[in-house]
């Protein structure tokens, strides 16, 4: 009965506390217990008088330095990223052209490259004997490079706007493609100019992914470690880094721990500012199919456009990468003939190293973990995403919507330390097991799948619902007909994040591993780590082959469509 | 009844006897930092010797491993841990993870390298921080290579050096280290000052700048910090075979910076006797003999045998930077925070 009075609750058949129990039981035991078990045993190392000695230090100019760095930096780095990423979901959104889907699936590719191998590519390309500046003091006879990249706060930015851009991509763009073109249509023939109808129609409606993928990027950013430290340089720090300095380095744990805590509080008001503006702007659209509203390219104009975004994004996003795959089939000798002598390599294991592993063995134990962490994060995320999409959310909803969060704020040198001192007695004896490492993939990777998917969730019409529970239907074949259908393809975009997270690797580096079975990015750090030309060489190939994979992963998702939009 | 009584018992004496034969192999558990490597037959003969099952747990970097064998050792997470340098050396023992085992296979190494003398950390191999260059450069633009710290700060050397930032990596603590013990505590940031004159270019991390900025990779600078093996490890692991190394290190008085790494048995072990049984196989020349190759370390025990690639490319200084763990320990913060503040603002 309630049903019918009030339609705008088409969930409330499930209670709320039903839909959380998982991903709140996942997150006390894998997050809160053992954040709570590291600061406690980091607090309790103060002694005496160290307490002024941690206020001192903490309100000193270093801190407050890096504090006001990290989020300039995050800050700006977002804002390059949506500049970037808004006229490419625009484009990914609303045309269809040919080679899209290679052209997407490519955008994907720099989320899961390890951050040394990145550097690679952007010293290959823009570094002091990078193409770029050989070109340019070739063209302009200068005896110096021109450009100043590497150790620059430019580098920086630019590194961020190289991995992030595909979150904007797809979190706006799916949302995009799903718009229906009748408001704008209405709105051109009522006599709006394009921007006024992009201003007042299409941005306003756009609000709700625009603000989540924001909020994703801005994350990433301001927990930014090895980007900031590999392509930045000495001279710039975010707390992720002080954390990293201060735990390993000078081993004060109780300042770690404070930073640690400061990092979180700040992601916590983010979030908590996130959840109240979208709790404005989050409403039912009149959705439609992507056939209807993606046109092909053309118009000249459109034609122009999209061929400079396109360009813009190939070499932007794929030319450093470009660079390494370049650098795995060239000689030492410049000028000598591509060889396949590095792959070769791989495949051998010459000093008969008990942890040498073949790359079909690591891109077994990657695609693994990868695909765990997609379950794992889909099963607990899906749930939540349900719970945060209806209209009425109950009081545990709105506490328990920003602290899902926080897991992607929290450092990662201090939760693997947390790992270790809580997870240590039966029945969670899990600091040594491999498991832990999908586990700690999937605490970065539910965040994604929860925003991703709330947005999709949110804007399904009850009308809809409503008139199929009118017509008989039950709540079970209303999600099986109605919602599942409507946002298979938001369901596709974050099990895409899941899966590249854990390719990725985040964070993982600082749990505790055997070394028999290391995931592709280890092994690539532990090529680089040695001297000598094929050393470095076989670990460009390995990048390479870690490219293509994930290539190939994400043509498979984009060809694989769970239940598109259907015509209605 | 009866009968299946007897049965019964019968089943679970063969059971009970199953699980008591001797050939069930012990479990020791060896944690090290993600730098660890080691020849599959070497790990194997002990195994067979011993009747054990070696397992390797990977723990992080060489500060993020001490650290977990800190946080952990109320409820240790292996019997056996390798891998702490001289310069955490006084974190571990200051946290007092190790106990005390004084190896018969220390007499066969030199005293230098046993720093502790409470013999709770053993010590197994050793590699010095150097500076290397590439020889081509200096060929070809007839300047002498470096010889000394002197000649890096000389305006012939300008913008020719990459070093790595003490406070991220362990290479560049290393080598401010060196400075340290050159010029003493009131000269070396005179030095730096004068190196940053100079044009050195400082990067976060050893893998940047070997591979980014040096330019025997293809970056610009003929000079870095790397480390004594880095010349012979050319060699080896080259694409194509060469006769010479392209690349050598610096081994005048002073200017490299040695770091000696060990091992010890992590306090309340329930398997003491099979983890000195294991340090002993580590010390003895089985084990050290196959360190080099796998792990670009040298061997402390007099009687380990270097391969002939090393003997021949390898330059090992006669005398390195004379810092002790207590005096690193003590200092490492102040240091790095005046180098911090005298080089990088």
């Amino acid at each position: 009965m309630t049903n019918k009075m009030k339609p705008s609750s088409p969930y409330s058949k499930v209670p709320s506390y039903l839909l959380w129990l998982l991903p709140g039981a996942f997150l006390g035991m894998f997050f809160f217990f053992p954040l709570t078990r590291i600061t406690q045993l980091s607090f309790a190392r103060i002694e005496g008088k160290a307490l002024a000695g941690l206020w001192e230090v903490f309100k000193s100019p270093t801190i407050s330095r890096v504090v006001s760095f990290t989020f300039k930096q995050a800050f700006l780095s977002t804002i390059l990223t949506l500049a970037v990423g808004l006229p490419g979901a625009y484009l990914f959104g609303k045309f269809q052209f040919r080679g899209k889907k290679i052209l997407r699936a490519l955008t994907g590719v720099p989320f899961v490259m390890p951050t040394l191998v990145v550097a690679a590519g952007f010293y290959a390309f823009l570094g002091p004997n990078g193409w770029v500046n050989e070109v340019l003091m070739q063209i302009l006879k200068l005896e110096t490079p021109p450009i100043q990249f590497v150790n620059s706060f430019a580098a920086i930015l630019t590194a961020h706007v190289f991995y992030n851009t595909t979150i904007v991509l797809r979190v706006v763009g799916d949302y995009w493609s799903r718009l229906d073109p009748q408001l704008e249509q209405a709105a051109r023939v009522l006599g709006a100019n394009r921007w006024k109808t992009l201003w007042e129609i299409t941005l306003p409606l756009l609000l709700p992914a625009i603000a989540a993928s924001s909020l994703l990027v801005f994350i990433f950013d301001f927990t930014s470690f090895g980007v900031v430290l590999v392509l930045g340089g000495p001279l710039f720090a975010t707390l992720e880094v002080e954390i990293y300095y201060q735990t390993i380095s000078l081993f004060n744990l109780p300042l770690a721990a404070t930073l640690s805590l400061l990092q979180i509080v700040f992601t916590l008001i983010l979030t908590i500012l996130y959840t109240r503006l979208t709790r404005r702007i989050n409403q039912p659209v009149q959705l439609s199919s992507r056939e209807k509203s993606q046109r092909p390219l053309t118009s000249p104009r459109s034609r122009i456009l999209a061929g400079i975004m396109i360009v813009f994004l190939l070499v932007f996003l794929i030319s450093p990468l470009a660079s390494l795959g370049l650098k795995s089939f060239s000689g030492s000798d410049p000028g000598s003939p591509p060889t396949l002598s590095f792959y070769r390599a791989l495949g051998e294991n010459p000093r008969e190293s008990l942890f040498y592993v073949p790359p079909t063995t690591a891109l077994g134990v990657s695609l693994g973990y990868g695909l765990i962490t997609v379950i794992l994060a889909l099963g607990l995320g899906l749930p939540a995403a349900w719970a945060l999409a209806k209209r009425n959310l109950t009081l545990l909803d709105k506490i328990l919507d920003p602290v899902l969060m926080l897991p992607l704020g929290t450092s990662a040198v201090t939760l693997g330390l947390g790992f270790l001192v809580a997870l240590d007695t039966p029945p969670l004896n899990l600091r040594t097991s491999p498991l832990l490492v999908p586990i700690a993939h999937t605490l970065v990777a539910f965040p994604f799948v929860v925003r991703s998917l709330t947005p999709a969730l949110a804007s399904i019409q009850p009308k809809l619902r409503q008139a199929a529970a009118v017509l008989g239907a039950s709540p079970r074949r209303i999600t099986r007909e109605i919602d599942l259908p409507l946002i298979g393809r938001a369901l596709l975009v974050a099990a895409t994040f899941a899966f590249t997270i854990s390719i990725g690797e985040f964070g993982a580096s600082s749990l505790i591993t055997r070394p028999e079975y290391p995931t592709v990015p280890v092994v690539i750090y532990r090529l680089l780590s040695r001297p000598g030309a094929l050393n470095y060489g076989q670990a460009m190939a390995l990048s390479t082959i870690l490219m293509v994979t994930t290539l190939g992963g994400m043509l498979l998702m984009e060809y694989f469509r769970v239940g598109d939009v259907g015509e209605f | 009844m009866k009968r299946t009584g007897i049965l019964l018992a019968g089943l679970v004496f063969l059971m009970s006897a199953c699980k008591a034969t001797p050939e069930e192999p012990r479990v020791l558990t060896v944690m090290t930092h993600d730098s660890f490597a080691v020849s599959e037959s070497v790990v194997a003969f002990f195994e067979t010797q011993n009747n054990v099952d070696v397992q390797f747990l990977e723990v992080g970097d060489t500060g993020t491993a001490v650290n977990k064998a800190a946080l952990s050792k109320e409820n240790p997470l292996a019997d056996v841990f390798y891998g702490v340098d001289n310069t955490f050396l006084s974190r571990a023992l200051n946290e007092d993870i190790f106990e005390v085992y004084q190896s018969p296979i220390l007499k066969e190494i030199d005293p230098v390298f046993v720093l502790d003398k409470s013999f709770r950390a053993l010590p197994v191999d050793f590699g010095d921080v150097c500076l290397n260059y590439q020889k081509s450069y200096f060929i070809e633009n007839n300047l002498a290579a470096p010889d000394s710290l002197e000649d890096l700060i000389d305006p012939n050397y300008e913008g020719l050096l990459t070093v790595q930032n003490p406070a991220t990596s362990s290479p560049g603590l290393a080598f401010l280290m060196t400075t340290i013990g050159y010029y003493g505590e009131d000269g070396y940031l005179e030095y730096w000052d004068k190196l940053v004159a100079n044009g050195v270019n400082i990067v976060n991390d050893w893998e940047t700048a070997y591979y980014s900025a040096f330019s025997q990779a293809g970056g610009t600078d003929p000079i870095v910090v790397s480390y004594g093996s880095s010349p012979p490890f050319e060699v080896l692991f080259a694409e194509e075979p060469l006769d010479d190394a392209p690349t050598a290190a610096v081994t005048s008085p002073g200017t490299c910076f040695r770091q000696i790494e060990f091992v010890g048995i992590l306090n309340g072990t329930p398997n003491r006797e099979l983890a000195e049984k294991w340090i002993d196989y580590m010390l003895s020349p089985e084990f050290q003999e196959d360190i080099p190759l796998n792990m670009y370390v040298f061997p402390v025990n007099d009687n380990a045998v270097l391969e002939e690639t090393f003997r021949k490319y390898l330059e090992v200084p006669e005398v390195t930077a004379d810092i002790s763990p207590d005096m690193i320990a003590a200092n490492r913060e102040k240091w790095i925070n005046d180098w911090t503040e005298a080089v990088l603002r």
